[in-house]
């Protein structure tokens, strides 16, 4: 079963836990600023919502790669750089539609989110269950259930 | 580690940038934010030093934790000698400006002298330099916030800043960090503001990386997450209603000071609830709170996010008052609320988006506008001198007088000067609610014996931030004391203001310690730093930190009088509820709480308690 990071921003609370732990991963250092994930704080309206790579499968950073340093892990799906081959031009960061694929000054190359290997560390530090880690094909598993919980609440017609 | 071993010192006179190592053997002995920046601070300053000249020193710390990922990692304090006291400040703010700080590099800043004009500092990792702020001053600290970021062309910069009562020295003006995140108390902005000094930006990518044993530090730091997660208060009671669960039950105890502490139970506390907040308003029917928020690194999040009602009378045509911003937490709600007789819960919030606006703390303007509105009805102050009528209960008082206050104009400057310098100035000292001239904050000392004796010896005047015994006595954290019981609270005080030191210094939240003892700070503190942070080394790095202050204090001229309440304190009864005939048993409490802290009978560390604690 493939899986997928999955956001909730009404439970996000802005703590940063998920960029920290990000950067621990990746880096071995706290440090929010090389977070591949990144929560906006909409402070005129309450709203915190964390945003990062949702992996395409038809991958703009991908297709655009002219060295051919992003390519597909095939048991997890995540679309993954080849730090190795990834020469810096920055091609992918126009690319994406979304801006979750990032240029690092320090290492001369680009980072995405890469799922961690299978085991995000952002979703196991998020405090509130706004980022988890589920099957890919049931995203909506949640929501369906908060509809189906309202209409078995409904007092029976008869 | 994860100290980042260096401190930036800025001499405003000259203009003069340095970066110094850390003191290695002071953080061993400090810890860190509060421990440290005093001790850096009391070593550098002359303890009867006037707090708004140039010779006073203004430091914002950073703790070992800050900056990581132990829950609530995110703290920072600013230390100096404050001027609505004058005794040692510390206070001690969240949001994420303390965490860009440790990760741009930097446990401490230290600033110096004055500026000849206006300024603020730019710190961009190891790049730090000094920057005209004429074009800010005068402006809000919100809008000195969005200014910052638009100049620097970096949203993602942290700013730590004053607003206009900073600026026009308020006693109790507040640097205030993202938008509504204050080192509130003590007058830390007026300190500020005597400076020239407007904000300090600051973006960190370097991040906290020295942590000694990581893999147990991850292992630690998620288990004791767990605790707050699965703890009642820490895991339920403060992300749904905040800090403001209290309203309601400190009522019903009879511990809420209310119209100048005339009263210990105020009639409109449930209007001003967290209840309340979370209802739909009978105007628009919406809710006032919005949702709650975290502050960096914090898996508890307390904090309240409101909205106000538009058409209420304070924000007609006002629709900068109208996004969703910080809303009430219990002690503003009080101070601004009970203290004054007030019920509006919008004219609260009005209130206290003033106070974060321009950068005042609401405790003590609060209890300030409570002294002010009973020398109103004694007919001391009169209509004609307020601008307004204000009596008990008046919310378009509290509004007025809150705009008076932050903007400088009017009776407002006078408010400004805090209650113990307005009351004696119009001849009843006695109706200034506060210790060592810093106000009460909400809690009252008749009917929570304990907490009279805390705000009585607190080492920045009057504060629960210093000895929360609440938890004891209220909340039976971690073992149930009874409220209206004096014996035995001298001890309890000792360990509470010990333990707090402690976590103060370390970077993490006081809120943690509802779940937390000593004993679970420790295991963090040994996995990001060093073995040797026992609990009970923690507990003596606490008690020595307490002791350095009261030293502090002790030269700076203050004696064992000034650990005194009000009389109405010592004199007048509770009226109702539990406590009702009690007054506060300050004078069988106090022999007996310098005895329990090895100092003399005037109130001095003995040289033996000097010298078990290294000091």
């Amino acid at each position: 079963m493939q899986k997928i990071l999955h956001i909730n921003p009404d439970k996000c609370t802005g703590c940063l836990q998920c960029e920290m732990a990000c950067s621990f991963e990746n880096y071995g250092i706290f440090a929010t600023a090389k977070s591949r994930i990144k929560v906006f704080d909409f402070h005129e309206t309450g709203k915190k919502v964390p945003y990062t790579c949702t992996q395409c499968d038809e991958a703009w950073c991908l297709h655009a790669c002219p060295v051919e340093a992003i390519t597909k892990d095939k048991v997890t799906g995540a679309m993954v750089v080849n730090e190795s081959t990834c020469v810096g031009c920055k091609v992918c960061t126009i690319a994406c539609p979304f801006g979750t694929i990032n240029y690092v000054q320090e290492t001369g190359k680009v980072q995405k989110c890469d799922l961690c290997g299978g085991d995000p560390a952002c979703a196991s530090a998020c405090p509130t269950g706004a980022i988890t880690f589920v099957d890919a094909n049931w995203t909506g598993l949640d929501k369906m259930k908060q509809w189906a919980d309202k209409l078995g609440n409904q007092p029976s017609a008869s | 580690m994860t100290w980042a071993g260096k401190i930036l010192r800025i001499n405003l006179t000259t203009g003069s940038i340095k970066t110094e190592p850390l003191n290695m053997q002071w953080a061993r002995d400090y810890v860190g934010s509060r421990g440290l920046g005093s001790k850096y601070l009391i070593s550098e300053i002359d303890p009867k030093v006037d707090p708004l000249s140039p010779e006073n020193k203004l430091i914002w710390a950073t703790g070992p934790l800050t900056g990581t990922m132990a829950s609530t990692g995110g703290r920072y304090t600013v230390i100096t000698k404050g001027p609505l006291t004058g005794a040692i400040a510390c206070s001690n703010s969240g949001g994420y400006f303390g965490a860009e700080l440790k990760m741009a590099g930097w446990d401490m800043v230290i600033c110096e002298g004055k500026s000849p004009k206006p300024v603020y500092l730019y710190i961009n990792d190891g790049s730090v330099e000094l920057r005209d702020a004429t074009g800010l001053w005068g402006k809000s600290v919100w809008e000195t916030e969005a200014e910052l970021k638009k100049t620097l062309q970096d949203p993602l910069t942290r700013v730590s800043s004053i607003g206009k009562a900073g600026e026009n020295h308020v006693l109790y003006a507040s640097v205030v960090n993202d938008l509504h995140r204050a080192a509130g108390r003590s007058g830390v902005g007026a300190v500020m503001g005597s400076k020239n000094l407007k904000a300090i930006a600051v973006r960190g990518t370097l991040g906290v990386g020295n942590v000694r044993d990581p893999k147990a530090f991850m292992r630690v730091t998620a288990e004791k997450k767990k605790i707050l997660a699965d703890n009642a208060v820490t895991g339920q009671g403060l992300p749904t209603y905040g800090t403001q669960v209290l309203m309601n039950v400190i009522n019903e105890i009879g511990g809420l000071p209310t119209r100048n502490h005339r009263d210990v139970q105020f009639e409109g506390a449930k209007d001003i609830s967290a209840e309340a907040m979370a209802a739909p308003r009978a105007t628009d029917g919406k809710k006032h709170l919005v949702t709650n928020q975290a502050c960096f690194g914090c898996t508890i999040a307390c904090g309240r996010i409101s909205k106000m009602d538009e058409t209420h009378f304070t924000v007609q045509n006002k629709p900068q008052y109208w996004g969703a911003s910080g809303g009430l937490e219990y002690e503003a709600a009080w101070a601004l609320g009970a203290a004054n007789g007030v019920n509006d819960l919008e004219a609260l919030q009005y209130a206290n988006l003033l106070c974060n606006e321009e950068g005042i703390d609401p405790i003590s303007f609060g209890a300030t506008v409570g002294a002010v509105m009973e020398l109103y009805e004694m007919g001391v102050l009169t209509q004609e001198q307020l601008g307004i009528d204000a009596k008990f209960g008046s919310a378009k008082a509290l509004a007025f007088f809150a705009e008076q206050t932050v903007n400088g104009r009017g009776f407002g400057v006078e408010i400004g000067q805090g209650s113990k310098r307005l009351t004696a100035k119009y001849g009843h000292p006695e109706l200034s609610m506060s210790v060592k001239g810093q106000e009460f904050p909400a809690y009252d000392g008749r009917a929570i014996q304990g907490i009279g004796l805390a705000y009585a010896t607190s080492n920045r005047g009057a504060c629960h931030l210093r000895g929360y015994t609440i938890a004891s006595e209220v909340l039976g954290i971690p073992v149930k004391t009874d409220p209206l019981e004096h014996e035995g609270k001298p001890e309890l005080v000792k360990a509470f203001q010990d333990a707090t030191a402690a976590f103060d210094s370390s970077g993490l939240c006081i809120f943690t310690t509802f779940a937390w003892g000593l004993a679970d700070l420790a295991p963090q503190m040994q996995a990001a730093c060093d073995e040797a942070y026992t609990t009970e080394e923690l507990e003596k790095i606490g008690e020595r930190i307490w002791n350095m202050e009261r030293e502090f204090n002790n030269a700076a001229g203050f004696t064992s009088k000034d650990d005194s309440l009000p009389k109405r304190l010592l004199t007048e009864a509770a009226k109702t509820g539990p406590a009702k005939g009690k007054v506060s048993m300050l004078p069988v409490m106090l022999p007996l709480y310098y005895k329990a802290r090895g100092w003399d009978s005037e109130g001095r560390p003995t040289s033996e308690t000097k010298k078990r604690l290294g000091l």
